[in-house]
Parts: structure tokens; sequence; C-alpha cells
């Protein structure tokens, strides 16, 4: 194994084109467990530590530009008020120490259905920033992912920067595991309302090949908080809404049985987890509203 | 031989204790390895490197049940950096097989494999890279045969027979070839009594196959000697059974094969069996190099014996008032492939199958398969854990039918001393069964909804579902269960248990010291801790050293059944007896004619000196000595017990009883079917706290383990093969899993005992198990006849 260590991200980008096959390496939180196990071995490894953009991140109008190897316990420490979803799923990636060296950058580039920042990605909204020495491409995340580890880069690109909507509303992020921490998602969920575009997103995590936006649930809810004005009342959703959209994020599931869960379960939890993460960021919401009132905080943990 | 061996320098053996730590039995004194450990400066065995060495890889059959058709090393040997590549055919000696119990265990494979991960071939390499790579060009053609999974498939009538040429001491006793052992156990009438009982439950349970889980893979290192024997340095819980095992294989006597304790990674019965020991020392013998072993975490998984998983039916009856009537159950445990200890396990299953409850009427049946699943051996709680389990869920079962308190239920049932086992066996030492249950469910309530925080926003830390974030409150329902076990201490049905003990008291630099040297295992127990606090109480020195544990001197026994304590604390308690009557003497015969107490009085040895009973120095130890150590060696062996009839299972059986209650208190979310266990309050017997910190460590692990058992460990295995062997997929509690355990420590004394002490480590991860269960089962009021529990079973 041939391994590179590029100084600078054009020298990183010179290799890719030069070694198409070369696994990016950053915190090594993943790579490195494949190679251990021999589950993987690459002809090229390229260790994209040397690259000092990689770790920054900016808080910009509209988005946060997020470099790729941002390690999660960042995230969950300086940018939980923009990207509340996102910090909370990080806080449930794996241990400190994982959550210390692992990256949302490194998450796409697995694309594991399982990823833990997938469905919070979804639900934000956000940008793949790919480029290669061709170019650069802003790839919508909900196009990032092609199928069970697969994702759309091309083979010569790396993933520089992911450019996540600035929240406008309340998040939220849930994800079930057999066990209170350190635990792979047996499926995972978030949600984001977006008051200024009046809109609903949803992210729907380890319950189908791939991460998923559960378009008809959004759309329902969008239509029902529209025609009910609800955006302006601020008034309590109605119990059969919350148990429609819920139904409809179930039924945009695809999930399959396996050791971790089987895939009736996953399809009733994503149900419990839409219903439930949809009343907190909904009496979020009312009591941010001027005058409004609220019986559950803001986001926890974060 | 060239180079130089580097050895672990900081194993717990071989650190003096030292004026730093003074306490004597009864004291918490801090262990010698825990700052290492906490700090990561330990060296455990798979830390050990010799200069020169090769590294061993183990080929590991991919099939759960085939014939090995033929096998090509060829390739693999002629690879560079490849030394040696070691196949059935190669093994040196007449007997190629091993086994703790029987010797029905082949060291490679020859001509069949039995189950998925079976060693086949060994390579020795210059790098385990290279070693690896090698295995992996090893051509094995194979050829698939039916498998056995189960019951149905041991016995069916053209089941294969998976070991056809058996000959061991069960083989004559067992109804099928495909069981390893069966007991049975046949009290009083049970027909006229399940004719008296008024109320009748029955049920069938299910325990999964939970793993030991050590977090120190199996690993070692053996060193060619010029004599033509071998050094092994291995991580093992009873270094001369390991040793009666290798050797006949080596083809060496005993005495060529010189075993020496390394660092020891937890251990739970997971290294009673054989894993890379007898390997490394063939290529090392091959070689001419010394040979290190690592498996790594994927391998571990089929590297050692896991915990019998069982299927067990009870039938339990009680009359209008609340008296058991009788019990009848079966349990069936899966042995997998090879014998291991199932033949114990099920002596301990059927022998604690009725739980610590008087009933006069039982028939108990318990018996071990071989399958082709993976083998299962030695885990703490050992055959009781499985039984408990069921037992204690049909004792709820059995008072709800009868409108009683469960607790209440249990204590009007509750054996004391002098009462029966099933055995027949007379418990003969206390045995506060009701008093355990009446502490812990006297203890206060944890408080309810802990997650509230003044902020607004829910602690969902305090939450089922943890970090992430599932439940703010919503669908959570609190439940209480209770439990009580009762488990065997050291080893039992007539074995010959004994451990040695060599101590040497002696001047050095101005002091006395003692040292202690025993082959007893520490895997982390705290026994090196113990044993030099009994040093220090007997011989009332300050400075003890801990010999390293080594085949230099007689064997230990196992560091197992919750017995090295009695055990080996017991020898060395014996042999610094011999140690100080040999001071006495000497002092008698060189100063006692400076004091007439020398002959008259009751003599002590307290604090570095000699004294009589009434307080009155007669000398400084060190005065006694000179320069002549006093060095004593000798066995000691707790009273005789008698095999089980095989008939009826009546025998005095076993040496001593421990016992321990839970009370459990989860919070589930019923919607999810995640738990949160809030608290477990544990109350145990353990006759004499010899180390009262170390004795809540045991209690807190033990029972952690077996709320592990309750929610979530479980190596799920299908067609005879392994789904989950990491620890991304089987699951061990972490902190935020790990409740609250407050413990309430009982100390009434075993007079039969060293010190009074009982057997600690295993009666806590008995109870724990059905605790959490009642406590599941009373926030849902789902049956739940299955651990580990799944949301899919909470939430169906």
């Amino acid at each position: 194994m041939e391994f590179l260590r590029p100084a600078s991200w054009e020298e990183a980008l010179a290799a890719k084109a030069e070694h198409p096959s070369a696994v990016p390496i950053a915190g090594g939180t993943d790579v490195m467990v494949e190679i251990n196990f021999d589950h993987r071995r690459p002809g090229h490894l390229m260790d994209l530590n040397r690259i000092p953009e990689l770790h920054e991140w900016e808080v910009g109008d509209e988005t946060v530009r997020l470099g790729a190897s941002v390690p999660y316990s960042e995230v969950i420490d300086r940018l939980a008020t923009e990207l509340p979803g996102l910090a909370l799923a990080s806080h449930t990636v794996g241990s400190p120490q994982i959550r210390n060296r692992g990256s949302v950058g490194g998450n796409l580039g697995a694309a594991s259905p399982a990823g833990d920042s997938h469905p919070a990605l979804l639900a934000a909204g956000a940008e793949v920033e790919a480029e290669s020495v061709r170019g650069t491409r802003f790839i919508p995340v909900e196009d990032f992912y092609t199928g069970v580890k697969r994702n759309a880069l091309a083979e010569d690109e790396l993933i520089k920067n992911i450019h996540i909507k600035k929240a406008d509303g309340p998040q939220q992020f849930s994800k079930v595991g057999t066990r209170n921490a350190m635990v792979i998602a047996v499926c995972a969920f978030s949600i984001a309302l977006h008051p200024e575009s009046r809109t609903v997103r949803a992210g729907i995590g380890s319950a189908a090949p791939t991460p998923v936006r559960p378009r008809a649930a959004e759309d329902f809810l969008g239509a029902a908080l529209e025609e009910g004005g609800f955006w302006d009342s601020g008034a309590t959703l109605t119990p059969s809404l919350a148990r429609e959209f819920a139904e409809l994020c179930a039924g945009a599931c695809n999930p399959i049985d396996d050791v971790r869960g089987s895939a009736a379960y996953r399809r009733r939890a994503v149900g419990v987890m839409a219903r439930r993460t949809l009343g907190w960021t909904w009496e979020s919401y009312r009591g941010n509203r001027p005058g409004g009132t609220t019986t559950e905080g803001g986001a926890p943990c974060a | 031989m060239a180079g130089s061996t580097r050895v672990p320098t900081r194993t717990p053996s071989q650190l003096s204790q030292g004026a730093a730590v003074s306490g004597g039995v009864g004291d918490s004194s801090l262990r010698p390895d825990g700052v290492l450990k906490a700090t990561g400066e330990f060296a455990y065995s798979s830390d050990m490197w010799h200069e020169d060495m090769l590294w061993g890889f183990t080929l590991r059959s991919p099939h759960a049940h085939a014939e090995i058709v033929s096998v090509d090393v060829g390739e693999a040997l002629a690879q560079a950096g490849v030394y040696a590549v070691l196949t059935h055919d190669d093994l040196p000696a007449e007997v190629k097989k091993y086994g703790l119990e029987l010797r029905d265990t082949p060291v490679l494979a020859g001509g069949k494999v039995r189950h998925q991960g079976e060693p086949v071939a060994l390579v020795a390499a210059d790098h385990p890279e290279t070693a690896r790579r090698a295995a992996a060009k090893i051509k094995v053609e194979y050829r698939e045969l039916p498998l056995v999974h189960d019951e149905a498939t041991a016995l069916a009538a053209d089941a294969p027979v998976l070991h056809p040429d058996r000959d061991d001491h069960h083989a004559a006793h067992v109804p099928h070839p495909n069981i390893v052992h069966r007991q049975p156990i046949v009290r009083g009438d049970v027909a006229a009594a399940a004719a008296r009982a008024e109320v009748v439950v029955s049920g069938e349970y299910e325990v999964g196959m939970q793993d030991q889980a050590f977090l120190g893979p199996e690993s070692g290192l053996a060193v060619p000697a010029e004599d033509g024997g071998v050094d092994l340095y291995v991580a093992t819980q009873w270094l001369h059974s390991d040793l009666r095992q290798i050797a006949p294989v080596l083809g060496l006597p005993e005495d060529k094969v010189r075993m020496t304790l390394a660092g020891v990674g937890g251990a739970f019965g997971g290294r009673e069996d054989l894993s890379m020991q007898i390997h490394a020392c063939l290529l090392a013998l091959r070689t001419r190099k010394p040979v290190k072993m690592v498996y790594n975490r994927f391998e571990s998984f089929f590297g050692h014996v896991h915990r019998h998983p069982a299927t067990l039916w009870y039938e339990h009856g009680a009359t209008r008032d609340g008296t058991l009537t009788h019990i009848r159950c079966r349990i069936v445990l899966d042995g997998g492939a090879y014998a291991s200890a199932s033949p114990a396990v099920v002596g301990n299953a059927s022998s604690h199958a009725a739980g610590p409850y008087v009933v006069d009427d039982v028939e108990i049946e318990a018996l071990a398969l071989y399958t082709n699943n993976p083998p299962c051996g030695a885990m703490r709680g050992f055959g009781a854990v499985q039984a408990c389990f069921a037992y204690e869920a049909q004792m709820d079962k059995l008072a709800a039918e009868l409108g009683m308190d469960p607790v209440e239920f249990r204590r009007k049932n509750a054996m004391s001393q002098g009462d029966r086992m099933p055995t027949g066996q007379v418990v003969d030492s206390p045995a506060p069964v009701a008093e355990l249950l009446r502490r812990v469910k006297a203890r206060p309530l944890p408080p309810e909804r802990q997650w509230e925080t003044l902020g607004g926003a829910p602690d969902v830390r305090a939450l089922p579902g943890g970090l992430s974030n599932t439940t703010h409150g919503e669908g959570v329902v609190r439940g209480v269960g209770y439990a009580v076990g009762v488990k065997n201490v050291c080893f039992s049905e007539g074995f010959d248990d004994y451990s040695t003990a060599r101590v040497r008291l002696e001047v050095i630099g101005g002091e006395p010291v003692a040292t202690v040297h025993t082959a007893a295992a520490e895997v982390g127990q705290g026994g090196v801790t113990v044993h030099a606090q009994i040093a220090r109480t007997e011989l009332g020195v300050t400075r003890v050293t801990i010999h390293p544990a080594d085949t230099r001197v007689g064997s230990a026994g196992s560091t197992s059944a919750s017995r090295q304590t009695y055990m080996t604390g017991g020898a060395v308690r014996h042999v610094c007896e011999l140690v100080r009557e040999e001071v006495f003497r000497r002092g008698r015969e060189r100063l006692g004619t400076y004091h007439p107490a020398w002959a008259t009085a009751e003599l002590l040895l307290e604090g570095g000196k000699v004294v009589t009973d009434a307080g009155e120095v007669l000398a400084p130890l060190v005065d006694v000595l000179g320069d002549e150590p006093v060095e004593a060696v000798d066995e000691f062996r707790h009273r005789p017990t008698v095999a089980l009839d095989p008939a009826t299972g009546q025998g005095f059986g076993h040496v001593q009883f421990s016992f321990a209650a839970h009370r459990a208190v989860v919070e589930v979310d019923t919607e999810l079917g995640l738990v949160k266990v809030i608290e477990l309050a544990c109350a145990q017997d353990v006759g004499k706290a010899m180390n009262p910190d170390a004795v809540v460590g045991q209690i807190h692990g033990g029972t952690t383990q077996g709320l592990g058992l309750a929610v979530m460990e479980e190596i799920v295995v299908e067609n005879a093969k392994v789904r989950n062997p990491s620890f991304t997929d089987y699951l061990i509690p972490t902190i935020l899993d790990t409740p609250t355990i407050p413990v309430d420590v009982l100390e009434l004394a075993d007079e039969h005992a060293p010190y009074g002490l009982r057997g600690a480590g295993e009666a806590p991860t008995l109870s724990s198990t059905p605790a959490v269960l009642a406590a599941i089962r009373a926030a849902t009021g789902k049956a739940l006849k299955r651990v580990p529990v799944r949301p899919e079973h909470i939430v169906a």
C-alpha cells in the first residue's frame, strides 16, 4: 500500500487524479477499522490531515461552510446554534474519542446508510462541494447517496466542504440503538422546520439502502401547516396531523431485517421518532414565536 | 538460544506491595495494578515482545460442519518471510486432541471441522501481516456436511453423530451420542406433590449465547528452550490445567513446558479453555524461534467458548397459601461442537435448578448437546445463570397467580441454613435468602422522572435511549422487579480441588519481607491484593512481595467458580501458619533462654515482632530470622464433595453456596422498546469481606454483566454461523447503561471456610438478569420469556 501525504489541497486533487482508487483518510475512524480488519486493502491511502482548510468552518449569511475534516466534537461545541440537528446527530456518534476524530466529510465519503449525520443534513438542507482537477461541483445532499456505501463522487473527486443551511427554525434528531451510547443506528430520524420558507424537511437513516427524505410526508405536512394557518397562528398541532406525518415517514422506509433489528421494527420506530420529533420542534417553534409559550424546551443536550 | 526475553515487567504479580499499602485482611487495600491499568501502562499478554520473534496466525474453518477433502500449503510456505505452516499431519505426538474435561478437541482439524472458526492450519512468519496473507494462500477444499444446530437436529433418527468414537466417562450414561452429559435430579414424590398443588404454572424460557467479552484478546508468547522444551507466557485462568493439556500434544513431559502468567485482560470463564497456547508452542518448537500470537477482536469471538444458550421448561406448583409444592424442569444447554466445561455446567444447572427455595419434591433434568454451533463452556455463573432466569420468572408468574406480592412469596419459600438442596445436600452454613430480599425491598425507590431539569430541557442521559435522544418522557413507564439466586463456590462433584502456596519470610534491607508464590491467575479479580493482605495479617509484616504466577510451584486451581480467595487465600493462610510456627520454633531455640514466655505463652506475629497474647514483645522478627529465611510450601483442600448419583442426582456435590438478591428499577420506552435501568440494588452475603472495596467491585461487575445479558448481550448464531463477531454488534453495557448499584454486604461467617469467607464473584451475575426482566415485565405487561430482550419483543 502506498501512503500519500499531500501538503496542500491542490496536491491532493492532483494525487487523486493520478491515483483514482486512492482512499482519502482524515480521522480514520471508519477507514482504519476496515483496513485493520482487512475488509479493505486500497492500493493508495491518502492522508488529508496536512490540509488545514479541511479542518476549518465558516458561518455565512445563509449557510455554514463545514470543512470535510472538521470533527464532530467541533460541530457540537461550536455550531449547535447554526446547525442544531447536526449537532444533536454528532452527539450520538461513537465515543468522545471517535467524535474528536470523525467528521461529516468522512461520514459522506463512507456513505453508510447508518451514518449519523445524513438524516440531519437531509433535514437541514445541504450541498456537498466536490472538487477535482477538472473543477468544482455542488451536489445536493439528497442526490449524493446513490446506494449502500456508494456516493455520487467521481473517482477523481474529493469532498472539500459541506455547505449546510443555517437553521431558520427548530431541528431535532433521534436515533434508535440497543444501548444508551456508542451504538450504531438501528434507524435514525431528523426533522427541520423552515419557517422562512414555510416548509418542513426530514431525513431517515438506516431504514433504506440509502439515507432518504420522506418527500410525501414533508409535502403533506407542509401543505397541512399552510392550509391550517399553523405557521401564523402557532396553534398546537392536531394529533391526527402528527400521526399522518409519522405514518408517511414510516412508509418512506425500505428497511431490511438484520442483526441489529427487524424491518418491521425499523418502520415502526421511524414513525414514533417522526411523531415525537415533530412534536418537539413544533412546540419549540410555538414557544419561540413572539408571545409564544411552550411546554417543551429547545434542543436538549446540544 | 540467542536473544533476551522481555516479558511484562509490571504485571500485578511482580509488584511488591511495599510499605505504601499496609492493609491486612478486612482492609480495602489498593490494587497494585490499579493505577497502571487505569493509565494504560499495564503490560498485558498482547504487549509481550521478544527479540527475533515470529508471529503466529491461525487459519480457521469458514464452515460449521464439513469434511476436509484436501489441504495444500505449498503456496503459503513459499511466501517470503514464512517460517512454518502446520496442519493436523504435522502434529508431533500421538495425542492430537485436548480438552478441559473431555479430550475431544483437535489441536488442528483432522479430516473434519465441526464449527465455524475451528483451527485448521497455523502459520509462523516474520510479520503478522505476512502470516495472515500466507494463511490466505493455504488451499483447503471442504465438502459441507449436514448441520446439527439444535435439539431436534441433534437427536433426530438420522442425525450425524458429531463424535462417533466417544470413550469418555459420560458416554455410557447418555441417551444419545450427541448428548455430552445428562444429569437427572429426582427427590421426593413429585406426582403426589403435584396432586396437592392448588396453583400450577409452567413456561418455556430461552437464554441467548452470552460472551465473556473480556477486553484483552487471547495472546501469548512461546519461547523454545535449549533443553528441547518451551517457555510459555500466556494469559490464562489456570496454568496447571493448561499444562496438563499442552504437554501431551507437544510430546513433552510436563517439566519441559514452563508456564508463566502474562498480564490478563479479563477472563470470566473464557480463558479456562486453551486458545493459542498449543499453537504457539508448536510453531516455536518447529521454527526454533520465539512465536507470539495475538487474536484480533473478530478472531477472539471464535477463539474462546461462550455461555451456553439454553431452552428451559419449568413447572411450579403451590398451595393457595403460597407454599411451593413441587418443581419439574428440563434444561437443554447447547454445548456446541466440543465438550469444554459442558459436563460441569450440566451438573450446576441441574443442582441449582430449583433456586434458593425449599421444595422437597422435584424432578429435574439438565443436558448439554453436541452441535455444530460455537463451543460453549465456562462463563461467570456457570449453568446457574440460565436456571435462575427461568425459575425467577416462574416465581413471579406463580406469585401473580396466587395474588401474592412477589417478594413475600419468595420469602415464604426461601431456604435457610439447615434446608436441603434438590440433591439432598443440607445447606450447612448461613443462607440468608429471606433477609437479602427484605433488604433490597426496604431500600427507598429512586426518585421518579430524574430526567427533568430546572431549565425545562430533559436530561436525555437519564432516559431510555440516552444520548440518542429518542424520548423526552413520552411513552416512558417505570417498572420494579426482584430476583434472588444461589451459586456454588469452588469445584464440585468429587473433584480433588486444592491450591498450593509457597511462602518465604526473610530479612531484606533490615526489614522482614514475606514472599508469596502461587500459580493463581490474577485475571483482574484482585487475588494478588487479597493474598498479600492475608500474608500481612498472618505474619505481622508490612512488606509482602507476590511472586510471578508460574508452574514452578504446584497448582492453585482455576481462577473461577468464585474459588480463588477461598482456595489460594486458604492456601496462603495455611502456609503462613506453617511459616509462623517455624519462626516460633526457631525463636524458642535461639532466644528461648532470654524470656520464659517463649515456652509458656501463646505467641503471635504482630508489627514485625514476636509478641505474647498479652502483648509483651519478645523479639523483633528480624532477630529471630537472622540471615536464614523461613520457607514453607503446602497444599490446601476444601472439604471433599461427592459425585452426584447419575440416576437420582443425590449427593453432597457442592462445598459452599453463595446468595445474592437484586431489585431492579427500570424505565421502558414502551413505544420504542428501549430500556433504561435506573437502579440495580443488590444485597449479598460474602461471609467475610476480605477487601470490602474489592467485594463491592465484584458485585458491581457481576450485576452489570447480568444487566448485559438482560438487555443487549448476545452472540447471534444462524445456521451455526456467528452473525455479530465484533464490538460493533455484540454490545456490552457502557457507563450510560450502567445504573446506580447500591450494595448491601452481609458478613455471616461460614465456619467451614477460611476466615468464614464466601466466594463472591458470581452470585450477583445470577439475580441481576431476572430482576431486570421482572422490572421490564412490570412496566410493559409483556411475558418476555427470552433474554436478551430486544426492542422488538417489547413493542411486539
